[in-house]
């Protein structure tokens, strides 16, 4: 349980601090006299933690962004520094951060943290001091209910993922569609809404819910809850996971008690390119989907290009660049479209310009906001991985859709 | 319904061999050392690193890893006893402890993010995967080889404490060290030995822990940490045989549980935990007062 764990946090920040203080320190004594000083954006990202593989991946994609923005001038003819604080994702620390980002840290800036689950609580605080708060990884509905009139969130909301995968077995004529569903859900904001949507929608084309259980999400064995799924002999498997080992966790399972669903789609854990098949295998992963809006195969020039960057910055191959990474580069994007169209850094004014129905550019596509915040321009889409490939398959009539694989192919390791 | 609950049964009682050989060495450095090694967790994970480490570069079968991770696990946890526990002298022993094991913890954390990075990764062979049709259900390789693993780890611990000289000064050490060190037992020699044997002993859980968890991270041993412990309070704190029967409790209890409610397994078990306690504060197999010095 998250609530008995040991924390990192207090060594962490304290570290970060100090290291983050060194680094302003002799930023300031090498920017001279002339030179205008640059912009500090704060984030508050999980490096350590549960959530560390993703909070690790936004970095990168933060500091892509960085690097790009500098290159090319920076923003109003200044250079951008980013003032990254680790919160071992913990909603408690990432309160304390952006608290002093702002107060400590002077950031005319912030960025937003990973998951819902902090981006909540950081909301709030930016709120209090008056800061936009654009983030590409808060939209499940726990982040839009406090209604709070500074939270933009880039990426797709959460809610409307899986529609992709409801149209599409809506539109399979009733013979073809699969008979019974399990829905396992881990207890996470993000991972539970799009589910049970799911669930309500599919209820009433007749697929039988055969398995409907949210488990906490921090179980260290998933096997019981999986078997339990595996023995109801569900045709679908809709998986409410947050992260590579909790899928792992339900196929390795499920190869072990010999049994494999027709459709099986997973919240997240598939999106994370070679995280997720070096985990679960090339040949297993083949058929696995999972509901996104961007992947490294997108046709957009800028996102084509960041793609490149990420591979010949950090190595691998285009599916090794998880969405992460697009996220975190398109919050960096919108936010320099907002300070250049306001000319400057003012958090009222980047507010109003943000609300005022203007369509923005990012790496995942068009961006615009509706009151709460949310991307109404974002498209879901869902992807599969077809032998080693990650690829779109839903919509199916959406540009760029291959040939969707069902059902699933056997296990094969 | 009945098929739910034998099946759950089968899972807990192996997924159970599993969480004892994670928590047997904790226990065991409790017995002797009188201090809660709360780099247990992280330690697990170490020893998933290790056995990934052999298998991914060198190609090496993750059991027979295990002759190559234990003895490297040993030298460590005597490493870690001479540098940051002998050292800890007076009344505020006991709580020094917790914070030098709580920097050891963060010290391997992190070097293995600096080596492994944060990403998850998982152990691979075919007996992970495959199983044994037994009693109308499959039952995983993996897990039964860990539950024999289990009972033969905890049977060669209690042959080693009482059908040996070096067991004899372990039990002597635990009862109390002025008497051991008086009767000539080097009780400074018998910690660190004890000590590397019980990280030893977790190479073996880590190994397990990294082939049944769906993928680790150096931030694993966080969520195992509160688990280990509640498993060797319940099972009575140094009791070798108790952390394997409170084990076996916990992961059953929680699977049984599972069928109806996955919210309540967890909750359940501490539950049970609590009310343990009330009846036998020493937990199932602990002796009240063994330990006062």
């Amino acid at each position: 349980m998250r609530s008995h764990r040991v924390r990192l946090t207090s060594l962490g920040a304290a570290a970060a601090l100090a290291a983050s203080l060194a680094a302003g320190c002799s930023s300031s004594n090498t920017t001279g006299g002339t030179a205008k000083p640059p912009i500090l954006i704060g984030a508050s990202l999980s490096l350590t933690g549960d959530f560390s593989a993703d909070g690790q991946a936004y970095e990168r994609g933060y500091e892509l962004w960085e690097h790009d923005v500098n290159a090319s001038g920076g923003i109003l003819g200044r250079k951008v520094q980013l003032v990254i604080l680790n919160d071992n994702s913990s909603p408690t620390q990432v309160d304390t951060n952006y608290t002093d980002l702002i107060t400590i840290h002077h950031v005319a800036l912030t960025f937003g943290p990973f998951s819902s689950l902090l981006t909540a609580p950081a909301a709030e605080v930016a709120h209090r001091y008056g800061f936009a708060f654009v983030e590409g990884a808060g939209g499940a509905p726990l982040v839009f209910s406090e209604k709070l009139p500074n939270v933009f969130d880039v990426s797709l909301p959460v809610a409307n993922e899986l529609n992709p995968l409801v149209d599409w077995i809506k539109s399979l004529p009733a013979s073809q569609r699969p008979t019974t569903a399990a829905y396992p859900m881990a207890d996470d904001p993000f991972a539970t809404p799009q589910v049970q949507n799911a669930q309500g929608q599919l209820e009433p084309l007749g697929i039988k819910t055969v398995y409907s259980k949210i488990f906490p999400e921090e179980v260290p064995d998933y096997k019981p809850n999986a078997d339990l799924v595996a023995a109801t002999g569900a045709q679908m498997v809709v998986l409410g996971s947050t992260d590579v080992p909790t899928v792992s966790s339900f196929m390795q399972a499920f190869e072990q008690q010999h049994y494999n669903p027709k459709i099986f789609i997973a919240a997240a854990g598939p999106d994370q390119g070679g995280a997720f098949t070096s985990a679960v295998g090339v040949s297993n992963a083949t058929g696995m989907m999972v509901p996104d809006a961007w992947y490294p195969g997108y046709a957009n020039a800028a996102s084509q290009a960041m793609v490149k960057e990420y591979v010949a910055k950090y190595g691998g191959s285009p599916s090794d660049v998880n969405a992460d990474v697009a996220e975190a580069y398109s919050v960096g994007q919108v936010t320099a479209a907002a300070v250049k169209a306001t000319g400057g850094t003012d958090g009222s004014k980047i507010i109003s310009y943000l609300h005022s129905g203007v369509v923005l550019q990012s790496v995942q596509g068009p961006v615009q906001f509706n009151s709460l915040g949310e991307n109404v321009k974002a498209i879901a889409f869902v992807f599969q991985w077809q032998d080693g490939k990650f690829v779109q398959v839903l919509p199916a009539s959406a540009a760029g859709s291959v040939k969707i694989i069902s059902p699933k192919p056997d296990w094969s390791s | 319904m009945g098929q739910q609950i034998y099946e759950a049964i089968a899972d807990g009682i192996l997924g159970g061999g599993v969480y004892a050989l994670m928590a047997v060495g904790l226990t065991l450095i409790f017995g002797v050392l009188d201090i809660i090694n709360i780099a247990q967790g992280i330690l697990v994970v170490l020893g998933a690193y290790l056995s990934y480490a052999l298998s991914v570069h060198l190609h090496i079968d993750l059991f027979v890893g295990l002759l190559i991770t234990v003895p490297t696990m040993f030298v460590i946890g005597v490493a870690i006893q001479w540098l940051f526990i002998r050292p800890l002298r007076g009344r505020d022993r006991a709580s020094m402890s917790l914070l030098a094991a709580y920097a050891v913890a963060l010290i391997i954390e992190g070097a293995l993010y600096r080596v492994f990075g944060p990403n998850f990764v998982v152990l691979k062979a075919s007996y992970i995967t495959s199983s044994v049709h037994l009693f109308g259900f499959y039952l995983s390789y993996i897990y039964l080889y860990g539950f024999v693993l289990a009972v033969a780890c905890v049977a060669a611990l209690y042959l080693l404490l009482y059908r040996t000289r070096f067991g004899r000064s372990v039990r002597a050490t635990m009862q109390d060290q002025t008497a051991a060190r008086l009767i000539g037992i080097d009780v400074n020699r018998v910690a660190a030995v004890t000590f590397g044997i019980g990280v030893a002993v977790t190479a073996i859980g880590g190994m397990m822990f990294g082939a049944t968890s769906g993928g680790f991270n150096p931030n694993s041993g966080y969520d195992l940490i509160s688990r280990l412990l509640a498993i060797i309070i319940l099972g009575g704190l140094g009791s070798i045989g108790g952390a394997l029967a409170a084990a076996l409790f916990m992961t059953t209890a929680e699977a049984l549980v599972d069928i109806w409610s996955p919210d309540w397994a967890v909750v359940v078990f501490y539950l049970a935990l609590v009310l343990v306690l009330i009846i036998r504060p020493a937990g199932l197999f602990g002796r009240r007062g063994a330990r006062a010095q």
